[in-house]
């Protein structure tokens, strides 16, 4: 499973096997012998109640934790806790956080929140990719202008989603993007999510403590609980109304 | 209905002070509560916090208030003083918000809590008399009056059981209108029917009227009666609870109908226009 | 609270009129600074032993001191000493104690416990006597001053900045930064300082007056600037010797003194209530 030649494009995006993840101080593991498989292109669901450890999965799949042990493979290569994600494979894994009041920096206009990492992986024609960026997202481009702070929980969550997406990501993680948006903007921003899979195809991993949303977006899913995974669910479970026991 | 409603709001408008002058934030609401459950739904920005607020008398007060009629069982609520409040909240009108962690009183017992409720507004009530009410109470939450529960602080419960225990404190008194402003928010999904069908249940038991305020449109539609839907700080329509599916109006309907589901895989939601929307946060 | 320093509202805010009013009140100084050869009435080293401890008059509006020299004069011509002792202090310390803390703050884990340390033990020397021994070590002067100083009041900054580092280290802005590739000093002093700087700013402010106290002290003992310059310290150092007959020599220079420290204040404290009106 981890074979670790980049050439050619992987058969999974995702790929883990005996994960353990601990938080320094904790007792206990954060997720234990975890073990997942999200093919290309595949819209994978993670789905369970809070401390579940899946959004811990997520940080640990981005290199934001480095304290797990076991095997992961990204797109094909293989990393460890200590490989900061060079720069190619940084690039084709992005996420788009929770909290769209925190993940945009304060103090940043969006111009420049959009236009940095372009900057810094070379990216040319930044002003083009950022105008085909908003549009893509569905905002004005007065929007570039504006601090973080002057624009509503959809429009940071689209902005966030415009600079995850200009890196062309072949891996995109979602941790619970609509969670703090009313029930009209997630519709939006669900509909958005859906003609970046249209358009770019990336692999998704969407983690929700919402089942109607993941039974919408995701052609599969995983039950989390206690930092393990507790059922595998095909497309044909996740059309039936949530079950009593399987509710957090 | 014609029995005199328990709330009875005409014409409502609360307004800020701006550099501009008065800044109107919500306009012309008007309704009537009587012994059913009503429920107040909107999003964020729609005024259903500020109506709350307002009809319990705890506007900040940066804020003002106008209406043509604002009564509670016929008794003219425009110009009450601060005291004439303190009488009415907890002893005719409850209320309960959304944190119940935070509303419950960090260093008091909940035997404490319930108790201080008895004592504000039943001055002189015999020690038994006083335990028994408050396990009475308590059961009619589903909550066994154990020492246990009884001595627990706040930081020891459960959300579910917190909001329990706000509720207790709350009904104790036997008040006519319960105000909830989106007493589930804060809990996890699997609680939220629980707790709602609590408060469903006592609410028709006691008699007593409910306003529910909620951005749930499903929740709303399964325990209320009726429904107001705001928007932009006015009401948009009323209808039953029932009828929710079968709505009329465009931004109840899609309001309804944008929630995802494992029926909409695949398909683009229907979204709300909001080329109306005024962009003050933009300009 | 970053948010409401980007407000266009905050000229309503409470605390704007403090800090309007300190700004003023130190512009008004800087520019006596400035303009101080050309607007003194008298020279301010001139010495005219037949004039001593002249008490306020219309020609000597504050004043003579010990050896006849203009009292006035030499306030105004003390502004610059003053300021410039300030101006070193700051430049010399508050980078450094910012990049310690900062780093301290983010990297974490030994270097944080390292650099704590340090702190800490600077931390623990009183300034006043640790810098009365640096200069008793390298001499007095206006710079050796400002150098002991600076040595002991870094501390202050590394704790404040190694504390906000920690909160910004942690948040979904840095962590999406570094996702997208940007990182190191690149990240540091684009990311995290920003964040960081509003309360080292409060903080400055309000270390100034300390600091122009602090001068004054040194002054006071010989240690800061050489006579015959008019450091306010120094002269209120030679006017304590005739403060119950000659008040005015002591008192001029300590209203100066005063005023100074006050405007820093004010400055200060309606910086902080600008910045986070929930403190006020």
């Amino acid at each position: 499973m981890i074979t670790g030649t980049p050439a050619g494009p992987p058969a999974s995006a995702v790929a883990i096997t005996g994960l353990r993840v601990e938080q320094p101080g904790a007792p206990h593991p954060v997720i234990d012998r975890l073990d997942l498989t999200v093919g290309a292109g595949e819209a994978f669901g993670l789905f369970g109640p809070s401390g579940c450890g899946k959004s811990t999965l997520l940080r640990v799949l981005v290199g934001l934790h480095p304290y797990w042990r076991g095997g992961i493979s990204i797109l094909g290569e293989a990393v460890t806790p200590r490989t900061p994600l060079h720069a190619g494979v940084r690039r084709d894994v992005q996420m788009v956080f929770q909290d769209p009041y925190g993940s945009l920096h304060p103090l940043h206009r969006i111009r420049r929140s959009l236009q940095e990492p372009l900057q810094i992986n070379g990216i040319e024609d930044t002003d083009g990719r950022i105008h085909r960026a908003l549009e893509e997202v569905g905002l004005p481009r007065a929007v570039l202008e504006r601090y973080p702070h002057q624009l509503s929980g959809g429009q940071r969550q689209r902005v966030a989603i415009a600079r995850a997406l200009s890196m062309r990501p072949r891996l995109l993680l979602l941790d619970e993007p609509t969670s703090a948006l009313d029930v009209s903007v997630q519709a939006e921003i669900l509909n958005l999510i859906l003609s970046v899979r249209e358009t770019y195809a990336p692999a998704l991993l969407f983690v929700s403590h919402d089942w109607d949303a993941i039974a919408h977006l995701c052609d599969r899913a995983a039950l989390m609980a206690g930092g393990r995974i507790h059922r595998l669910l095909q497309r044909a479970d996740l059309e039936q109304p949530l079950p009593e026991t399987l509710a957090p | 209905m014609h029995e005199t409603p328990l709330l009875s709001v005409r014409d409502l408008t609360i307004a800020a002070r701006t550099m501009r002058g008065d800044e109107a934030i919500v306009r012309g609401v008007s309704f009537d509560v009587g012994a059913e459950r009503v429920a107040l739904v909107g999003e964020s920005g729609s005024g259903k916090s500020l109506t709350a607020r307002a009809v319990m008398g705890l506007l900040p007060r940066t804020l003002s208030m106008q209406a043509e009629r604002f009564a509670f069982d016929g008794r003219d609520l425009r110009a009450l003083a601060p005291e004439g409040w303190r009488s009415l909240r907890g002893r005719q009108i409850a209320l309960v918000m959304q944190d119940p962690r935070q509303a419950l009183n960090p260093v008091m017992t909940v035997e404490a809590q319930i108790g201080e409720a008895i004592d504000i507004h039943h001055r002189g009530l015999p020690r038994t008399e006083r335990s028994e009410r408050t396990a009475a109470i308590l059961r009619d939450v589903g909550l066994e009056p154990s020492a246990r529960v009884l001595r627990a602080l706040a930081h020891q419960l459960s959300g579910g059981m917190a909001q329990r225990v706000m509720l207790a404190v709350m009904l104790v008194n036997g008040p006519r209108l319960l105000i909830a402003d989106e007493p589930t928010s804060a809990l996890d999904h699997a609680l939220r029917d629980q707790v709602l069908e609590l408060i469903s249940t006592q609410v028709e038991r006691r008699r007593m009227g409910l306003l529910l305020i909620s951005h749930d449109l499903q929740q709303v539609q399964r325990f209320g009666d009726r429904v107001l839907v705001m928007r932009s700080g006015q009401l948009v329509e009323s209808l039953a609870a029932r009828d929710l599916a079968n709505a009329t109006h465009p931004y109840t309907r899609t309001l309804w109908s944008c929630r995802p589901s494992a029926q909409t895989y695949r398909t683009r939601l229907p979204v709300l226009d909001r080329s109306s929307d005024t962009w003050s946060e933009i300009a | 609270m970053i948010a409401a320093t980007l407000s266009a509202r905050r000229f309503r805010r409470p605390g704007f009129p403090q800090a309007a009013g300190g700004a003023v009140l130190i512009a008004a100084i800087v520019a006596i600074a400035v303009l101080a050869p050309w607007i003194v009435p008298f020279d301010p080293l001139a010495q005219d032993l037949g004039q001593r401890l002249l008490p306020p008059s219309a020609q000597h509006w504050l004043g003579t001191d010990g050896l006849g020299r203009d009292i006035l004069s030499r306030l105004i011509q003390g502004t610059r000493p003053t300021l410039e002792f300030v101006a070193l202090v700051v430049v010399l310390a508050v980078p450094f104690g910012v990049a310690v803390g900062m780093i301290a703050g983010y990297v974490g884990g030994r270097v944080e416990r390292c650099l704590n340390g340090l702190t800490d033990i600077v931390m623990a020397f009183p300034q006043l006597v640790l810098a009365m021994a640096f200069t008793g070590l390298l001499g007095p002067g206006l710079i050796n001053g400002a150098l002991s100083l600076a040595l002991t009041g870094w501390p202050a900054y590394a704790r404040l900045m190694r504390a906000q580092a920690r909160l910004v280290a942690r948040s979904d802005y840095i962590a999406a930064a570094r996702l997208q590739g940007i990182h190191g000093l690149r990240l540091l002093w684009g990311h995290v300082l920003p964040c960081c700087l509003p309360s080292v700013q409060v903080r400055l402010a309000l270390d100034l007056a300390g600091v122009i106290l602090a001068a004054a002290g040194l002054g006071f003992l010989g240690l800061g600037v050489r006579p015959p310059m008019p450091e306010w310290g120094a002269m209120v150092a030679d006017g304590s010797k005739v403060i119950f007959d000659q008040w005015w020599v002591a008192a001029s220079p300590g209203a100066a003194i005063l005023l100074l420290s006050l405007a820093f204040n004010l400055l200060a404290e309606g910086l902080r209530d600008v910045e986070d009106p929930f403190h006020a």
